[in-house]
């Protein structure tokens, strides 16, 4: 049977067209979800966007996390629901609380796009597991408030537990603490990631098709392969 | 009535580059004295009866501010105050 991956709309989602083709092309049913609806229609995994939900008042993401779908989206999580959250939702993960720390405006304070080398550092998470520990890939990056802190407590517990899922290569593009791109919870079904694998899944619009693992990944890890 | 006020503040070991930049640029005015400039938000809340400053805290704690990276602090202003802070 084909796995149905949920991609969630907020007003202000821009990126939620794309993620719902990166899980077509991976071979997924892509469902839409809807902010104002708690209701999350049986999918086997939730894709949160990138964008500008609630137009990044008072936070990146703080608004949306009160959003009827998160409140049965947290809980989904913590059942062991595969969630990726990319840019804003990656944002809205850490404001939900589902993921440490957060997301702070660029240090330099300028937005950032370009397309970005990262090292894949944890191949064990349930949005990486068709990658290889240490693989360098290429996606876009495109954030404003991308630069993500935390305690040093909490850095050295995400590393202590390889819950440091990627990492920028070759310069980091908003300062980032210990150039962390992605990150993850205990569990490796909840992962965040500041830049965009949704736009780098096909070659006529990607600068290649690195994106497409995380995608894949999850259906993998759907159907019970090992990681 | 009186009015709550919360002014959230970036922790202080959270760098501010909005403040920075507002403090490099100060030269340009002639200002050569300030040493930094930090930036945070101030909001103001009014109840429909009696302020809650309880209640207030909580609306900060889960909403206004995200204390990973930001504090707070709750008090009351008489609205009178308010009107002239912004005059």
């Amino acid at each position: 049977m084909t796995a149905r991956v949920g991609v969630v709309t907020f007003p202000g989602s821009l990126d939620d067209g794309d993620a719902a083709r990166a899980v077509r092309i991976a071979g997924a049913e892509p469902v839409r979800l809807w902010h104002g609806d708690p209701d999350l229609h049986g999918v086997d995994a939730v894709v949160l966007p990138g964008g500008f939900s609630y137009g990044d008042y008072l936070r990146c993401g703080a608004i949306a996390r009160f959003a009827p779908v998160m409140e049965t989206l947290v809980d989904a999580a913590r059942g062991g629901l595969p969630v990726l959250g990319i840019c804003n939702g990656f944002q809205i993960l850490c404001e939900a609380h589902l993921l440490p720390g957060a997301l702070t405006r660029n240090q330099h304070l300028h937005f950032r796009n370009r397309d970005q080398v990262l090292r894949v550092e944890s191949a064990g998470t349930a949005w990486t597991n068709a990658f290889q520990p240490g693989q360098e890939i290429l996606i876009p990056v495109k954030n404003g408030e991308g630069c993500y802190v935390a305690d040093t407590a909490t850095l050295d517990q995400l590393e202590a537990e390889g819950r440091v899922v990627a990492r920028y290569v070759g310069g980091n593009p908003n300062g980032s603490l210990r150039d962390i791109a992605a990150i993850t919870n205990s569990a490796g079904n909840v992962v965040g990631i500041m830049p965009h694998p949704e736009h780098a899944v096909e070659a006529l619009t990607g600068p290649s098709l690195d994106g497409l693992g995380f995608f894949t990944s999850a259906l993998k890890h759907l159907v019970g392969a090992p990681a | 009535m009186p009015r709550v006020v919360v002014d959230v503040m970036l922790k202080p070991e959270i760098l501010d580059p909005q403040g920075q930049a507002v403090a490099n640029a100060l030269p340009r005015l002639g200002v050569s004295d300030v040493a930094s400039v930090r930036i945070g938000r101030r909001i103001e809340i009014d109840f429909t009866g009696e302020p809650d400053l309880d209640r207030a805290r909580e609306i900060a704690d889960k909403l206004l501010a995200n204390p990973v990276i930001e504090d707070f602090t709750v008090r009351l202003v008489e609205t009178d105050e308010t009107a002239d802070a912004r005059s």
